[in-house]
């Protein structure tokens, strides 16, 4: 059972002392995050890469993993509370989470939420732990071909997942692609895009473009809406614990919320937004009284908040074992995994293999202490959420600034970041998905190092992309994506999905 | 600014891809092209330039006919006070320390808000800027300058964390 002996070794370092403090730490700066809207888990990743420099990169990665699915459980409590997504992947748990609070079951809601997103978080750390070694070895067979193909995939996963328009998600990845290719190029040591600047021969890096278009883009965007009125329950959660008849309705939506959001979260491009919609979606259609939904139906909060958290957790099995994100949050994983000198990919459960257990097993463990923390500090996020913006918003540019400014010790970066801001609040008003451009950028410069080799590999000819079987499958899984999107009645359903749902 | 062509997020969205598109075009054949079996530098940036001014049109063209939602406002008050605080904050850091240009920034950027008030927000820029210096730069040692690097400030001890 070797499957037991590598999630011990995981245990005994995320139990460690100080890693588990770190975990602590970042599942309740998740939290945190996850309850004040406007801020989100990539933005605070971020903001906190350079902190993190002063850590062992295991500690580092446990207490950034932390803050991203502890984002999950604290989106919910918002969502629920406030009735306003605290985080994007808790839009439908608003739509029965509040209904259920007006009708006195705050308590209840919450308790289920967190015990549907602890069942799932458990589920979601052992698929990674079964599923993550074949896979890596699968991809130690990975040619050039294979990882651009792979990587073709993944970007039109994420289009396909994309909210708005196709046509502009795939514009955006491009975009994204091509700032990625600001900076010196590798084979030739031309900077490219440069106009000059020193300070950009080393690429644009990734802290200034999240931070600018995830966080004060949507800062700003935030205040033209003008002071947003929220009415909150100060009334008193009382009643926690769930009855029987509750948990017995609520049990199988967890479940099938748990396997939907699992999948859903190992596909590049996918995540935890798409796992929770597609729940809430399919417990609907499984039900015998649709019209309960909307109203204070119990699955219509199980099973989406455990899909989501399901999702975030599966999505580290590409970051892991291809070194591929699927989602902004993974891009920043992997930013951080360069930084403390770690290269990910299939290699890292071999050459590291107390941070790649290590870093799983604490999911598990910072699942648990969730669950624990999260009940009884429900009081503290409630008050929190009673702080104006016009104090919080300062507060967040402030740690932003810190930041960015201290990735690479850059003012540079900062007013990069401020331009990148500009262009976020642009997208926003353009309606332009922002998340597809910041997977294009990470993307960019491993789709062209790999296109190259796989080009000079065959001299110039292209068929190399089809006879290789690995390659070959993978473009056609990507074009039955399209052709799938592109098919009339699927097309009509995806844009009902995303009209009704936000 | 209001926009009102046709579908005009589309059309507005679509010209700023078909410009960042041929942008990245037009420098890249400075470069080096090269041949598929050896990449220049330019090569890859060439196409996707291409591809993406070719998707740009296409927006915008198909937008002329739709009905979509049409343009939204830009609020430039909160944009700019955001935004130039931001880059005064970078501006500053080095020169100031992070005391002054924290506060710089906090007090900046909240008359984006509309509901400025002195006093408060006073007191607010000092609160975090105080937070700020105490957590990043003395906690966790980040190398951030405290105070100006001016030598009259260099006799507080404060400064020389």
């Amino acid at each position: 059972m070797e499957l037991f002996g590598n999630l011990g070794l995981g245990f005994s370092v995320a139990l460690a002392g100080t890693n588990i403090l770190y975990c602590l730490v970042g599942v309740i700066l998740g939290t945190l995050i996850g309850v004040l809207p406007g801020i989100g888990p990539v933005a605070t990743i971020a903001m906190l890469l350079p902190a993190t420099f002063v850590l062992p990169p295991v500690s580092a990665l446990i207490m950034l993993a932390g803050i991203y699915y502890g984002a999950q459980y604290g989106g919910s409590t918002t969502a629920i509370l406030v009735n306003l997504p605290g985080e994007v992947s808790s839009v439908v748990t608003c739509l029965d989470g509040y209904q259920m609070a007006r009708q006195g079951n705050a308590g209840k809601a919450l308790a289920i939420a967190a015990l549907g997103s602890f069942f799932a978080g458990s589920v979601a750390t052992f698929l990674i732990a079964a599923f993550a070694p074949p896979l890596a070895e699968l991809a130690l067979k990975f040619g050039p071909a294979d990882y651009f193909s792979l990587m073709v995939l993944g970007l039109i996963a994420a289009v396909v997942l994309a909210h708005g328009s196709l046509i502009k998600a795939v514009a955006m990845i491009v975009l994204g692609l091509l700032i990625g290719l600001i900076g010196t190029d590798v084979n030739s040591g031309v900077a490219r895009y440069t106009f000059g600047m020193p300070e950009l021969i080393d690429g644009v890096g990734i802290g200034p473009i999240a931070m600018g278009v995830f966080g004060f883009g949507e800062i700003i965007r935030n205040l033209d809406a003008g002071g947003t009125k929220r009415e909150i329950f100060t009334r008193r959660v009382t009643g926690l614990m769930p009855t029987w008849s509750d948990v017995k309705q609520a049990t199988p939506a967890i479940i099938r919320g748990t396997m939907l959001g699992s999948f859903l979260g190992i596909l590049p491009g996918g995540g935890p937004v798409l796992g929770s919609f597609s729940a809430y979606t399919l417990e609907k259609k499984l039900s015998k009284d649709p019209s309960r939904f909307g109203k204070g139906a119990i699955e219509g909060v199980a099973a989406p908040e455990s899909a989501n958290n399901a999702a975030a957790q599966t999505s580290f099995i590409p970051l892991l074992t291809l070194g591929i994100p699927s989602n902004p949050v993974m891009a920043l994983m992997i930013g951080a995994m360069i930084i403390h000198g770690i290269q990910p990919g299939p290699q890292i459960m071999t050459a590291n293999p107390e941070l790649f257990w290590g870093m799983i097993a604490s999911m598990w463990v910072g699942n648990l202490l969730l669950v624990v923390l999260n009940l009884p500090m429900i009081g503290i996020w409630v008050k929190l959420l009673t702080v104006p913006y016009r104090f919080l918003y300062p507060a967040i540019l402030i740690f932003c600034c810190i930041g960015v400014y201290s990735i690479s010790n850059a003012w540079m970066d900062v007013l990069l970041a401020a331009g990148f801001g500009f262009v976020g609040y642009l997208f926003g008003k353009l309606d332009c998905e922002a998340a597809p451009l910041l997977l294009g950028f990470v993307l960019g410069p491993m789709m062209e190092e790999n296109l190259r080799r796989a080009l000079l590999l065959s001299r110039g000819d292209p068929a190399v992309f089809v006879t290789r079987p690995i390659s070959a499958t993978l473009l056609v899984l990507s074009v039955a994506l399209v052709a799938i999107v592109l098919a009339p009645a699927v097309r009509r359903k995806r844009e009902e999905a995303f009209v009704e749902e936000s | 600014m209001k926009l009102a062509i046709g579908n005009s997020r589309d059309f507005w969205s679509g010209v700023m891809f078909a410009a960042a598109g041929s942008l990245f075009t037009g420098i890249a054949v400075t470069y080096k092209l090269g041949t598929a079996a050896r990449m220049g530098p330019g090569y890859f940036p060439f196409y996707l330039g291409l591809l993406l001014t070719v998707l740009g049109i296409a927006i915008a063209v198909v937008s002329l006919k739709g009905e979509g939602p049409s343009g939204d406002t830009f609020h430039w008050a909160p944009l700019f006070w955001v935004l130039a605080s931001i880059a005064l904050f970078g501006v500053m850091l080095k020169l100031t320390g992070v005391l002054f240009a924290g506060m710089a920034l906090v007090i900046g950027s909240s008359l984006g808000s509309g509901e400025f008030k002195l006093r408060e927000v006073l007191w607010l820029a000092l609160g975090l800027t105080v937070f700020c210096a105490a957590v990043f730069v003395g906690g966790l040692k980040l190398p951030i300058p405290m105070c100006p690097g001016f030598e009259a400030f260099e006799q507080f001890r404060l400064c020389r964390i």
